[in-house]
């Protein structure tokens, strides 16, 4: 199945006076119909800034942003509307991701009218949209607020105003970290109903492998702007072959607390780490760094089935 | 109608709002029926057999006295409301929509055009007011037109600022993103989106520059670049102030315009308190 969306070599650069930050560097990856894609890494990673330049809230300053075959990279605001009706989100924070002065049934019209929907048909899609978000029936939500409903509520709405204009792709930039415990698993059973009846393509942007692991096929890790390794979620969790993957997983809390674990196989913080310069951006905080990491900055090369991997341990060894 | 009677369920839940629309009511009608309402020419000189009726105090007849010249003070102050709410409210409005106008493409464009126009703002707020509006009487007709022209051009750069930083915390909140990911484009998002956010200060704004107005009226009137011909509580004031009324204890000349101007700034002030409820549906139920 083809792509409906993808990157190739994606890099966001920021200037702020006279330093430069790579936020994000050479960064492929690609989403079919369907299919739902997990990017995880700590704070500061890219992943956001990732997640802005496919949905070109965020222009890229290198590489490509191809949406179903078209090159979006660098098309103006107004040719961009078709693409918008195409491509949604659904924000992080649902008590800010609704304008308090709009009722729900003027938030969810909204896109309508831009995306050029006759009024005839808002009713009916209004309605069918509230159907698939559980908001039945709709007559008792519509002409509320957005501080009337809790958040579990808003983020229903969120995800109604993200599937209204018929999307075939959606971004989900940490969908629930907002909400109770308990009204998450909802959240992402719909989001992963949404999917599979109208085949879209979906991507979950999370700091949380547990989360990844429930919703997501494939998954890419990234550090500090790249990503580091690629898999099928299962395989990765299983068998990190990064050694900052496996980091990552070693950190997933497991609810036993008096658990025998080894303690975290890396040192030191995000901040040790060497920005920009030759070299392979983990180096100091990796257990296995080698004289050749300080040189040489590991390529994503392909380890096996569906597998990427960027590190010099890798080379070499079967796949 | 149906406008109507929402307007009215509003007001009545509101006792701010209600007091202030009171106050713009009784004001706009006594300015409707001002020669109806007034029991003498406020122009006419009265006189008592035949000395002129000077200082006057509160009677019967004359229930707020008479001025220095025998007029009646409350024909004045009745006649007053006319010239009041024309300047008062033509400065406001234009004072209102130069500023949001600017502060909202300053405040979310940003880069040059929020440079310039803050540029432009700096200039307008380092201008004196008073010999600004001389300057411009001098070159122009004298008259109520100098006035809001005045008022209106030294007076948006306070709107706009407000206005503008608060432009400036609201295109950063997630349901801005929101509406661009929903295909809105920059013109919509300013207008529909964030405009009636910042209305209420707007409104804020524009009822101090009613104040203003007023004032600016007064003073012009006093040094002779405003119109001989209207009957203002400015030019009751200074005229009670040039006749040192004060030092006369006529108090029932010079604190009815005072009481007037005031009582219509917090009126305008009163309004877009409780409007906030309307217009932030989200402190209701705070």
């Amino acid at each position: 199945m083809s792509a409906v969306i993808e990157a190739r070599g994606l890099g966001k650069t920021f200037r702020t006076g006279r330093r430069t930050v790579h936020a994000v560097q050479d960064v492929s990856l690609s989403v079919s119909a369907g299919e739902a894609l997990g990017i995880v890494g700590e704070s500061g990673c890219g992943k956001t800034t990732t997640a802005r330049m496919l949905l070109r809230l965020e222009e890229p300053t290198a590489g490509q942003v191809l949406f179903e075959g078209e090159d979006i990279t660098h098309r103006r605001a107004a040719a961009l509307l078709p693409f918008r009706a195409r491509a949604q989100l659904v924000f992080q924070n649902p008590f800010d991701a609704l304008n308090p002065r709009f009722t729900i049934r003027r938030t969810l019209a909204e896109p309508l009218r831009n995306f050029g929907i006759p009024e005839a048909e808002h009713a009916a899609r209004i309605d069918a949209v509230m159907g698939r978000v559980r908001l039945t029936p709709a007559s008792a939500w519509l002409d509320r607020f957005p501080h009337e409903l809790s958040g579990g509520q808003l983020q229903r709405v969120v995800l109604a105003r993200a599937l209204i204009p018929g999307p075939r792709l959606i971004v989900a930039d940490e969908p629930v970290s907002m909400l109770d415990v308990s009204v998450r698993a909802g959240i992402l059973n719909l989001l992963r109903a949404a999917r599979d009846e109208l085949g879209l393509a979906a991507i979950y942007i999370s700091h949380d492998l547990a989360l990844i692991r429930y919703v997501c096929e494939r998954t890419v890790v990234m550090y500090l702007g790249r990503i580091v390794e690629e898999g099928p979620t299962a395989e990765l969790i299983a068998a990190p072959r990064h050694p900052y993957t496996r980091a990552l997983v070693a950190a997933v809390p497991v609810p036993r607390v008096d658990q025998d674990r080894a303690a975290l196989p890396i040192r030191g913080s995000l901040s040790d780490s060497p920005l920009g310069g030759t070299g392979c951006a983990f180096r100091d905080r990796c257990p296995h760094a080698m004289p050749r990491c300080e040189a040489e900055a590991p390529a994503l090369r392909e380890a096996g089935q569906a597998r990427r991997v960027a590190c010099h341990l890798e080379e070499g060894a079967p796949s | 109608m149906r406008a109507a009677r929402a307007a009215w369920r509003f007001l009545r839940g509101e006792p701010f709002a209600f007091v202030g629309a009171a106050i713009y009511a009784l004001i706009v009608v006594t300015a409707i029926f001002a020669d109806k309402l007034a029991p003498h020419d406020p122009r006419e000189i009265l006189r008592v057999g035949r000395r002129v009726a000077r200082y006057l105090p509160i009677s019967p007849e004359h229930w707020l006295g008479t001025t220095s010249s025998g007029r009646d003070v409350l024909s004045q102050l009745i006649w007053g409301t006319r010239s009041a709410l024309q300047v008062g409210l033509t400065a406001a409005i234009v004072v209102v929509a130069i500023g949001t106008l600017m502060g909202l493409l300053a405040g979310y464009l940003g880069g040059w055009v929020d440079k310039l126009i803050t540029r432009l703002a700096d200039i307008v707020l380092s201008m004196p007011f008073l010999p600004f509006m001389l300057v411009l009487a001098a070159l122009t007709q004298p008259g109520t037109t100098v006035v809001v022209a005045c008022v209106a051009l030294l007076l948006w750069p306070n709107t706009a600022r407000v206005i503008r930083s608060q432009v400036l915390s609201l295109r950063e909140r997630a349901w801005v993103e929101a509406a661009r990911v929903t295909g809105c484009s920059n013109t919509r998002i300013m207008f529909v989106h964030i405009l009636p956010q910042v209305l209420p200060l707007a409104a804020l704004y524009g009822s101090v520059a009613i104040g203003w107005a007023i004032l600016a009226e007064a003073s012009a009137s006093f040094l002779g670049f405003g119109d001989p011909n209207t009957v203002s509580w400015g030019v009751m004031l200074q005229e009670a102030y040039a006749n040192q009324a004060l030092g006369r204890g006529a108090w029932n000349w010079f604190t009815p315009p005072g009481l007037a101007i005031v009582s219509m700034v917090l009126a305008g002030f009163m309004i877009s308190r409780g409007s906030e409820k309307l217009l932030f549906p989200k402190l209701a139920d705070k």
